[in-house]
This record gives structure tokens, C-alpha cells and sequence, in this order.
């Protein structure tokens, strides 16, 4: 990538809440245009990573760069695309009305917002729902509409904690092709993961246990380096236990 | 532009969830009804019953009051057994052994209700003053009465009214806006928000707003209801009362966001209500505060509800006009400003930034 800056740069960082220490000495890197995912157990610390890049929450000590510029901060989440592990959609409101809002929140106005709520929803397949209640929405068709807001502002970084959970295997297989199409496009996506056979479809890993980074490399790499046939068998290596 | 969108978004959350907004309009005007045909109530009849009296006192009782319920018991025992089962409210007996002319009437009280001990009491005084030959002299030192505010057709409600309208005000939008933003932060939605360019105060901001224009409604509903269909004493200007009541609106909004920062989930909201809201309206004015103790008195000084209380009184039943309410407006935006600026702080505990 040359001279360019990395999209995300973690330095060292670690994350405490009170006494429990929740994330130690973490450091990586995600270039642009990547596909990168983060694997670990629930409770490994997972979503907490993905806040500190986020600038919800703040690192106690090391740093996080989004972009080369130090987080938290407020104007670099103009560039962000999150969506959270809980569908955060008021389902009182109609999927068009959640869009709208939030729409209006990334100060998306007139013609563009209702060509970019066209597009978001015709990526998630939830076109035909548009006017619908979210309280009649599945659980998989939240998701979607989570992602589809996720997308409305095309940010060039995409969080996605746990974007897949509970959409089904075809229409997982079609959001897989429409982030690598974002891939493409330049945009870099993050994504946590526990489905192992999903992080086969990143460029890279990054393998996450009890706060700790085990290690960070193409999925392939992680293979070879451990001499596992499977994300699985190199996870449990990494994590100590061996066969 | 952003606090537009929440604004926007909380009036359609309103419009789709038609519970909630019966809850804010309608429940208000039927307590406030309830508690006028309450109040409004005539006044308490005793029912008195006489064993052994000389039937020139049981005339006399019964031409002082026709609905006064007088019954006569044949022995004083019969009359106590009355008086146990709760059928009569006291009971007169005379003291047979002495002279006539030294008659004490006795009076036993059934004792329970203060209400009730009261009327018999009132009913009686009248009545012996009635029977008591009256001279010249004492009906010229009948005192004239008349009234500084108010008048003598003035009622329970008349006094109540004014306070509650700003109890019920304060309730129903404490409880709904401390609610919704609680379920924001339960739902994910708010950390949602905070994941997004918004500012704090912009959040802050735009749930006064949006709650802010429902409460004008409301405010309007239930000051209009109280003085054109109840029929609450109102003397002073309407707009005042529409004033005050928004204030107190928004008081209770920007307090009721503040603390759904401390509550878990909706429970330990409601938990709120005795702690925070049942105190104020004891402290209201509701009683007379000059006979509390001076910290509670002070304590009184510290709540929204007893400057808005405060406030409705010199308007709907001392007709008085700005300068008497100046104070508790400038309390009351005080009031609100402090909490929204509190709320803004409470929110870094979600994002610093």
C-alpha cells in the first residue's frame, strides 16, 4: 500500500473497566479495501475492540488511529458505518422512517436520501418491506435493515459487530457478495465473527481470546503457521489447546 | 437539521404509539374529572340519633337541618348498638337524673372519621345556638364577611385544581419522556445515536423539542378541560396558565431524561415516582407548608412542583398577573436548564466526545 496511511491503526491498547481488564496490549493494522475480521468467543472482548475504533469508548491506555486521525473523535464518525451487535431500530416505526432518521442524522437530504434508502434496501432484499413496521420485522430482516442503515451514508470504514446472526445461509451467501463489491469499491469493512467458516471469507483474521490478540494474518497464513487444515484447529492452537 | 430529525422521529414514534398518547391526554382529564366529582361533593351529612331527649331538641334538629338524618332510639342501649354497627354517627342521650332544667345533653361520637366527627359537631353548635335566646346585642356583632380572593361558593377543587393540574402535568410527562429515554439506552438505540455525528446536547435538545410540542397539547387539553368543562375557579389569564403548565411540562421532561440515566430499566423508573414525585406533591402547597418544619419546609423550596403549584394559585384563584408569577417562571426555566445541562453531562458516561 506504499506510502498510504492505514485505515485503522491499533497501537498497544488496552481497555479496563474498573478492575476488569478487558482488552491487553492489542496491536494491528487494516489497510484499505480490506476485508478484516475479527475472531474470538463471546466475552473475549470482541465489541469492546470494535468501540474503541468506533470512538464510543475510550482506550485506557495505547492508541487507535481511524483514517490517521487519533480516536476518539467526533468528525471521523461522519466516516464510520457501524452497525451494533443489538438491532438499535426503533420498532415502533416503519423501516423507511428508521432510514430516514438516521439518514437525516448523516445529513443525507432530498433527492440523495431517498436514492440511498432505494440502494441500502435493495442490497439487504428488503425493498418490498419498506413501509413496514420494524415490530413485524423477523429477526433476520432486522439485521438487514441494522446493515442497510449501517451503509445509507456509503462511509469508506464499515464496523459490523456480529452482522450475520440470524440471517439465513442464502441471503448470507448475497451479503457476503455485496461487502466484497464494497471491497472493491474501496471501502475497508471490520466485522466480528464467532462462525468460523465465515472468517475463511476475510482477507484477514485477527484471532481474539480473553482480551488478548493471538494472532493477526490471512486466513491462509494462519493455516500454514499452525499447520491446521481448518480456522477452527489453528484457533484452538493458538488458544492453547492442542490435539 | 439533526435535532429536527429527533424531533421528527419522536412525533411519529408518538403518532404510532396511540397508547402512550392517551396516556398523556386522556388519563389527565379523567383524574382531574375524578377528582373534581370527589371534591365537588356536597358537603358531609351527619346522621344523629337522639334517645330520651325532649321531643322540643329532636323538633328543633330536625327543622334545622331536613337533611340531617335524625333517628330515635327508644333506650340508650338500642342507640349504642346503632352507634357500634355504624348506622348513626352520634348519639345524644340526656342525663335523666338531673333536673329538667339542668339537662346536659350527653354526646357520644362514633369517633372514626374526622370528617364526620366535625359535622356533628358543626351541626350541633348551630343548633344551640338556634335553641339559646338571642338578644339584640349578639345579632349586631354578627360579623360581616367578605373575601380578598375567592368567595364564599368557593370549593375543595377550586383550592385543589390549580395543583393539580401541575401534579398530573408533571407525572404523566415525567414518567412517558424518562421512559423513552431510558428505552433508548436499553434498546441500543442510543448507543446507535452516539455512533453517529450527533452531539450530546443535540440529542438533549431534540427530545425537548419533540416532547416539547406534544406538551403544548397537552398543556392546552388539560388547562382548557379543568377551567371550561369542570369549571375550576379561573380568574386570571389564560395564557398564564398555558405558560406555567408548559414550564412544569418541561421540567418534568428534562428531569425525567436526567434520571432514566440512574435507572436499569423501566421498574427502577417507576421507582422513581415515590421518591421524587410523591414528596413534591405533598410539598406543593397541597397542605398548608407553614405548619411543617423548617427543613421540610426547605426541602419544598427545592421542587418544581411547588413554584408551579405556587404560580396556578395566583393565577386561577388570586387573578394576579405577571409579577406575582415572574419568580417561579424564571425558577422553572432554571429548573429545566439545569437538568438539560445535567442530562448533557450524564450522556458522557456513553461517549465522552
Amino acid at each position: 500500500m506504499g506510502s498510504e496511511v492505514p485505515v485503522i491503526s491499533v497501537s498497544h491498547v488496552g481497555k479496563a473497566f474498573g478492575d476488569k481488564q478487558v482488552l491487553e496490549d492489542i496491536s494491528l493494522q487494516v489497510d484499505r479495501a480490506e476485508t478484516f475480521g475479527i475472531l474470538g468467543p463471546s466475552g473475549s472482548g470482541k465489541t469492546t475492540l470494535v468501540k474503541l475504533l468506533t470512538g464510543i469508548d475510550e482506550v485506557t491506555s495505547g492508541e487507535v488511529k481511524v483514517l490517521g486521525v487519533t480516536m476518539p473523535k467526533l468528525s471521523m464518525l461522519q466516516q464510520i458505518g457501524y452497525m451494533a451487535q443489538s438491532d438499535a431500530l426503533y420498532t415502533e416505526l416503519s423501516a423507511k422512517e428508521n432510514l430516514e432518521f438516521f439518514a437525516a442524522l448523516y445529513g443525507l437530504k432530498g433527492a440523495e436520501r431517498s436514492q440511498r434508502i432505494k440502494a441500502v434496501m435493495e442490497l439487504v432484499d428488503l425493498q418490498e418491506h419498506l413501509r413496514k413496521r420494524v415490530d413485524q420485522y423477523s429477526g433476520g430482516m432486522k439485521r438487514r435493515l441494522s446493515l442497510a442503515i449501517a451503509l445509507l451514508h456509503e462511509p469508506p470504514l464499515l464496523l459490523l459487530d456480529e452482522p450475520t446472526v440470524g440471517i439465513d445461509p442464502v441471503l448470507r451467501l448475497s451479503i457476503w457478495k455485496e461487502l466484497k463489491a464494497l471491497n472493491q469499491k474501496g471501502t475497508t469493512i471490520v466485522l466480528t465473527t464467532h462462525v468460523m467458516d465465515e472468517a475463511e471469507k476475510c482477507d484477514r483474521l485477527g484471532m481474539i481470546r480473553d482480551g488478548k490478540l493471538l494472532a493477526a494474518d490471512t486466513p491462509a497464513g494462519l493455516l500454514q503457521a499452525t499447520g491446521s487444515t481448518s480456522i477452527e484447529e489453528a484457533f484452538l492452537y493458538y488458544g492453547g489447546v492442542r490435539s | 437539521m439533526r435535532i429536527r430529525a429527533i424531533t421528527l422521529r419522536i412525533l411519529r414514534q408518538f403518532i404510532h404509539d396511540k397508547r402512550t398518547m392517551a396516556l398523556m391526554f386522556i388519563a389527565p382529564l379523567i383524574v382531574l374529572s375524578l377528582m373534581s366529582l370527589v371534591f365537588n361533593g356536597d358537603a358531609y351529612e351527619p346522621k344523629i340519633g337522639v334517645s330520651g331527649v325532649p321531643l322540643n331538641i329532636s323538633a328543633a334538629l330536625k327543622e334545622h337541618n331536613a337533611t340531617t338524618t335524625i333517628k330515635e332510639y327508644d333506650s340508650e342501649e338500642l342507640g349504642k348498638s346503632a352507634l357500634v354497627e355504624g348506622k348513626i354517627d352520634a348519639l345524644i342521650t340526656l342525663d335523666g337524673k338531673a333536673g329538667n332544667s339542668g339537662v346536659i345533653p350527653q354526646v357520644l361520637l362514633e369517633g372514626s372519621n374526622p370528617t364526620a366527627n366535625k359535622a356533628v359537631i358543626m351541626t350541633l353548635q348551630k343548633l344551640s345556638q338556634k335553641l339559646l335566646p338571642s338578644t339584640e346585642e349578639q345579632l349586631q356583632l354578627q360579623p360581616q364577611i367578605s373575601y380578598l380572593y375567592g368567595s364564599e361558593n368557593m370549593k375543595t377543587i377550586d383550592r385543589f385544581g390549580p395543583i393539580m393540574i401541575g401534579v398530573f402535568v408533571f407525572f404523566f410527562v415525567f414518567l412517558i419522556a424518562g421512559v423513552s429515554f431510558l428505552r433508548e439506552r436499553t434498546t441500543g438505540t442510543l448507543e446507535r445515536l452516539l455512533s453517529t455525528p450527533l452531539k450530546r446536547w443535540e440529542i438533549v435538545l431534540g427530545y425537548v423539542c419533540g416532547f416539547g410540542i406534544f406538551t403544548v397539547f397537552q398543556a392546552l387539553l388539560i388547562s382548557w378541560f379543568s377551567i371550561q368543562i369542570l369549571g375550576i375557579m379561573m380568574t386570571g389569564i389564560f395564557g398564564y396558565v398555558m405558560l406555567i403548565t408548559l414550564l412544569l411540562s418541561m421540567t418534568a421532561l428534562t428531569l425525567g431524561t436526567l434520571l432514566s440515566a440512574f435507572a436499569a430499566n423501566e421498574l427502577q423508573m417507576i421507582q422513581f415516582i415515590p421518591l421524587i414525585i410523591v414528596p413534591q406533591i405533598f410539598l406543593s402547597g397541597l397542605f398548608p407548608l407553614d405548619t411543617l418544619p423548617l427543613w421540610l419546609q426547605h426541602i419544598g423550596y427545592a421542587t418544581p412542583i411547588y413554584y408551579g403549584s405556587e404560580a396556578l394559585m395566583n393565577i386561577m384563584i388570586r387573578g394576579k398577573g405577571w409579577s406575582a408569577i415572574a419568580l417561579d417562571v424564571y425558577v422553572l426555566i432554571g429548573f429545566s436548564l439545569l437538568f438539560m445541562v445535567l442530562n448533557v453531562l450524564a450522556l458522557r458516561k456513553h461517549r465522552r466526545m
